[in-house]
């Protein structure tokens, strides 16, 4: 429902700016970055819950967390992708940090579904997967610093310490842009969350028969 | 604190013991560090700056690294020595503790070579770029040793460590790269301890977790 509130409000009642149009995909790049490091965070801290408690199905909820967090982080360079293409004339551009950040991270949560998928599945799978989320959460601010240290600055600064800068009706948009991107990460998680358990439930039904 | 810093010693000699008998990876590391500066020379066209060349350095290093800690944890599962070390009655990040000090050592080995050899083939080193250096050692072989440990528990055991470790080194390359060829080194040094404590506490921490079910 969110979602396309979200939509109709980027083309029809945000204000285009100086940018002409191609400022719009502002409205989906931050929001789905955000939403990524939601993912990555809560996958992570699913990750602690399961070592700390032991409680059971808390790994599955940190996997599916960091899958949809990898395919929030693919979109995000997809956007950042077209949005570097459409403002700077460039497909890539190094210097723009939070890119570079969202690619490190994509090649990390990559990395993770390798480990998960060449290990075979039970409590020690559980335990690894957990201890990596937990590094990943590490790895996303020591990473942003070291591209701070290794870049020249040209991304555009939208927040800074001096609240945002954009326009009033820009900043609701924006605000609601994010709201749906966590609502669709809320949504896909709970749906693919409830067909992991049915596949589980169903794999040890059939285990029971055989 | 004193039986685990004993613990650590004598699990980290038992793999210095091991390594002084079959020599395996030292000769490794440093036959594959010195051929890596080789290929690097002729990798670099003829007018390439010294910051290149200082850029190559610390991906010899860090593949070098990668190379020692592929073997690291080998040795344990294919002779299920893993489990014996699970049941000594220690601690198990002692067992982190050790394998992080000895492989350490290795790759200090490799790099006594390698150092003087990047300053024979290319040019000389300063200070900053043997502190970088010293400080990005800790962070790797910290990380290094748990990622070693996951990679061992899967199918794919050689392949899997360099796409797990690999990530995770980059702000090891940014620090230690800035180490070397930036006028004020103070803060690339600065990161590099700083992922250091950091990485140590979380890997000193998590260890456990790795090895037992």
């Amino acid at each position: 429902m969110l979602v396309p509130t979200a939509i109709a409000l980027v083309f029809f009642y945000a204000p285009v700016d100086e940018d002409g149009l191609n400022q719009k995909i502002f409205y989906f790049h931050v929001p789905i970055a955000l939403a990524a490091y939601a993912c990555f965070g809560w996958g992570a801290w699913k990750g602690l819950v399961h070592l700390w408690k032991g409680k059971p199905g808390a790994d599955l909820e940190s996997y599916v967390a960091i899958h949809l967090g990898v395919i929030f982080g693919a979109m995000t360079l997809l956007t950042g992708s077209l949005w570097a293409k459409f403002r700077w004339g460039h497909w890539w551009l190094w210097s723009e940090r939070q890119l570079v950040l969202f690619l490190v991270l994509f090649l990390f949560y990559s990395a993770y579904f390798m480990l998960r998928y060449s290990v075979e599945p039970g409590p020690q799978r559980a335990n690894l997967c957990a201890v990596y989320s937990l590094f990943g959460v590490v790895l996303i601010p020591i990473s942003f610093l070291a591209i701070r240290l290794a870049n020249q600055y040209i991304h555009p600064v939208a927040f800074n310490r001096h609240g945002p800068q954009m326009a009033g009706s820009q900043f609701f948009t924006f605000c609601v842009c994010l709201a749906a991107m966590l609502a669709l990460f809320a949504a896909l998680y709970q749906f693919e969350l409830a067909g992991k358990r049915l596949d589980a439930r169903l794999k040890e039904l059939r285990e029971l028969l055989a | 604190m004193s039986t685990y810093l004993a613990d650590v010693a004598t699990l980290a000699r038992k793999d210095l013991r091991l390594e002084l008998r079959v020599r395996s990876v030292v000769p490794s590391m440093l036959l594959f560090v010195v051929s890596a500066l080789v290929v690097f020379h002729f990798a670099l066209p003829s007018g390439s700056s010294d910051l290149a060349a200082k850029g190559l350095l610390w991906v010899a290093i860090i593949f070098t690294a990668l190379l020692g800690l592929t073997r690291a944890f080998v040795a344990e599962r294919e002779q299920r020595l893993l489990d014996g070390l699970l049941l000594a009655p220690c601690d198990r990040s002692a067992i982190w503790l050790a394998k992080t000090v000895s492989m350490l050592g290795f790759l200090v080995v490799a790099e006594l070579v390698a150092l003087p050899a990047f300053a024979l083939f290319f040019s000389g080193i300063d200070g900053a770029t043997v502190a970088g250096v010293a400080l990005a050692n800790l962070g790797i072989c910290a990380v290094g040793t748990v990622l070693a440990a996951m990679a061992v528990a899967g199918r794919a055991r050689e392949l899997l460590l360099p796409l797990l470790f690999l990530p995770l080194a980059i702000p090891i390359v940014v620090g230690g790269v800035g180490a070397s060829v930036a006028d004020e080194p103070a803060r690339y040094l600065g990161f590099l301890a700083l992922y250091d404590a950091v990485f140590a506490i979380i890997s000193w921490a998590s260890f456990e977790y790795v090895v037992t079910e």
